[in-house]
């Protein structure tokens, strides 16, 4: 099965091609969002791979949380390009995505994962590599660093850019559980290649309309009459 | 050449289906007004979110009633800027992918020069040159047109844009949302000479406006009236009046200043019947509107402006690169 992937809903944008069992991967820091970049590193996967998008037999997105943005930017373009060649879709979660990242890079088989959610919150859960498989064993929240649903064991490894702006909480709230902290990892596309490889042995492919964005994060306005019931408390 | 029109700078996402031969294909639009009624306005976060759930399902209907398959679009306009960063970007990033996923050109359109474009649509389009009214919740701009990205900017509103006026002064009448139409409808009750109000800006020479002087005098008259039904209606029809009899004045002066004939008028208020009967009093003026529903947001006009554009264009390589410019002149706009 050959795969095209992307992952913008972080500060780094990626895009993975697995093209006759060979992985490429192109991945950049950007301040300025992956719009600028995300088809051109796609064409430049190609060009690589000697392949073009007719060999493509599924697109696996990040499907967030993260920026909104960024979620909808990486989600939008999955929609674009499956829709416009008839291509099913493979959403991953994006925080599975760094997991599997930093699993891989680190050598390590329990993570913590946090990325920073700004307003004094993160997105985190916790995975378990069994058997080279990634296993989620919490479930994804939004939450400040003290409300973070913890695992019953130690031996965990903090990662994600929420141990970085969050360090102080988040240690002094794991306390003994976690055994070592890397904030420099991202969600990658090349993770997201292997997580959805998974995905379409187990037949989870679903048509480009169906990609769709999960942002955790879901009360972001009030009503006028929860705005009216405020002002009375 | 068939084109696909994104719009999704607001609170609509439109879809449509041009073919420079044949004409408007099929079009559809989705409005988040309900959605956003419950808040008291468009919130961004939330249009963003409905858009993307909302697009791809309306392009699949547009090319199911064209009966055009994925592989037959010949290139992609969506809406570029003006309107909401997040908005524009999910059409944007759904607009260039298919686009770079077909091998066709993509182009980002001028939210506003699409309004502009939009009574071309029509049989008896007007021909280049003419002079633009421009008259929406978010504009009030007269505009030499010499032809497609010539535009030289007459006049504009130096406070509130005519149709927000027409908004605020129905929300302060305790009408719905969107204001305009609750106005016009309730102004058709409305005994005139009763409230009489100002022309704002039209004692002295120019051709810019001002607005939010109008919605002051409404609040003002309604609060000295008894506050009846009939006070209602009279008030609106006075608020309605003074502000076609502006439009009007100055449609008049920018037509003599421009030595046009053809008056051109777009955006959500052209489609006040009162403003298009009082225009086309205008002596020695053609006057042309595009149909009701392509008054407001919609995708037709997106999808059309981008075909005049890429007509022009010839051989398009387009970026493959793609943003949104929440703020975006139509002057700052050049020829194809």
């Amino acid at each position: 099965m050959n795969i095209l992937a992307l992952e913008t809903c972080t500060e780094c944008c990626s895009a993975a091609l697995f093209y006759q069992g060979e992985l490429f991967e192109q991945r950049e820091m950007t301040a300025r969002g992956a719009s600028d970049l995300i088809l051109g590193m796609m064409d430049g996967l190609f060009e690589q791979a000697g392949a073009d998008l007719s060999a493509i037999d599924a697109i696996a997105f990040g499907r967030g949380p993260g920026s909104f943005t960024g979620v909808r930017v990486g989600v939008g373009v999955a929609q674009g390009i499956a829709y416009a060649r008839n291509l099913p879709v493979i959403p991953i979660s994006s925080l599975a995505a760094l997991a599997q990242d930093a699993a891989d890079t680190l050598n390590f088989d329990k993570l913590a994962v946090a990325i920073d959610a700004r307003m004094g919150e993160v997105y985190a859960a916790h995975y378990q590599r069994e058997q080279g498989i990634l296993k989620p064993m919490t479930a994804e929240q939004v939450c400040v660093a003290n409300a973070v649903i913890l695992p019953n064991d130690s031996g965990w490894h903090g990662v994600g850019t929420g141990w970085s702006t969050y360090q102080t909480e988040l240690t002094q709230y794991y306390g003994d559980k976690i055994a070592t902290i890397n904030t420099a990892y991202y969600p990658q596309a090349s993770a997201v290649i292997k997580l959805a490889l998974i995905e379409a042995e187990a037949g989870h492919l679903l048509p480009a309309e169906k990609a769709l964005p999960v942002y955790l994060r879901d009360n972001v306005a009030q009503t006028i009459a929860q705005r009216q019931k405020n002002d009375k408390t | 050449m068939k084109v696909l029109g994104i719009e999704s700078s607001c609170d609509e996402t439109g879809i449509a289906l041009y073919d420079s031969e044949q004409g408007l294909l099929a079009h559809e639009l989705y409005s988040q007004i309900a959605l956003h009624a419950e808040y008291g306005g468009v919130v961004p976060e939330l249009a963003s979110r409905d858009h993307i759930r909302k697009t791809l399902p309306l392009i699949e209907s547009v090319l199911k009633q064209a009966k055009c398959a994925r592989h037959e679009i010949d290139a992609v306009a969506y809406t570029a800027g003006p309107g909401l960063m997040g908005a524009l970007l999910v059409g944007a990033s759904i607009g260039r992918s298919i686009a770079w996923a077909l091998g066709v050109p993509a182009l980002g359109v001028n939210h506003m020069e699409g309004h502009l474009l939009s009574p071309l649509l029509e049989e008896n389009p007007p021909v280049f040159p003419f002079l633009s009214l421009l008259v929406s919740g978010g504009h009030t701009l007269l505009i030499d047109v010499q032809s497609v990205g010539q535009y030289a900017i007459l006049g504009e509103s130096i406070d509130d844009a005519v149709g927000e006026a027409f908004d605020k002064t129905a929300k302060l009448l305790g009408l719905a949302y969107p204001g305009g139409p609750a106005i016009a409808a309730l102004a058709e009750q409305g005994e005139a000479g009763r409230f009489i109000f100002p022309k704002p800006m039209t004692n002295r020479p120019g051709l810019d406006f001002s607005f939010s002087g109008l919605k002051t005098f409404a609040m003002n008259a309604w609060m000295d009236s008894d506050k009846t039904q009939q006070d209602k209606a009279d008030i609106a029809l006075a608020f309605e009046t003074a502000a076609v009899e502006t439009l009007a004045l100055k449609c008049k002066r920018a037509l003599k200043q421009s030595g046009r004939n053809r008056l051109v008028v777009a955006g959500g208020v052209s489609a006040n019947k009162s403003l298009r009967i009082r225009l086309d009093t205008l002596h020695g003026v053609e006057t042309f509107y595009p149909r009701q529903e392509f008054c407001s947001d919609n995708g037709a006009m997106i999808a059309f402006a981008g075909c005049m554009r890429l007509a022009e264009m010839g051989e398009v390589q387009s970026d493959t690169s793609f943003s949104a410019q929440p703020r975006w002149s139509l002057a700052s706009l050049s020829p194809p």
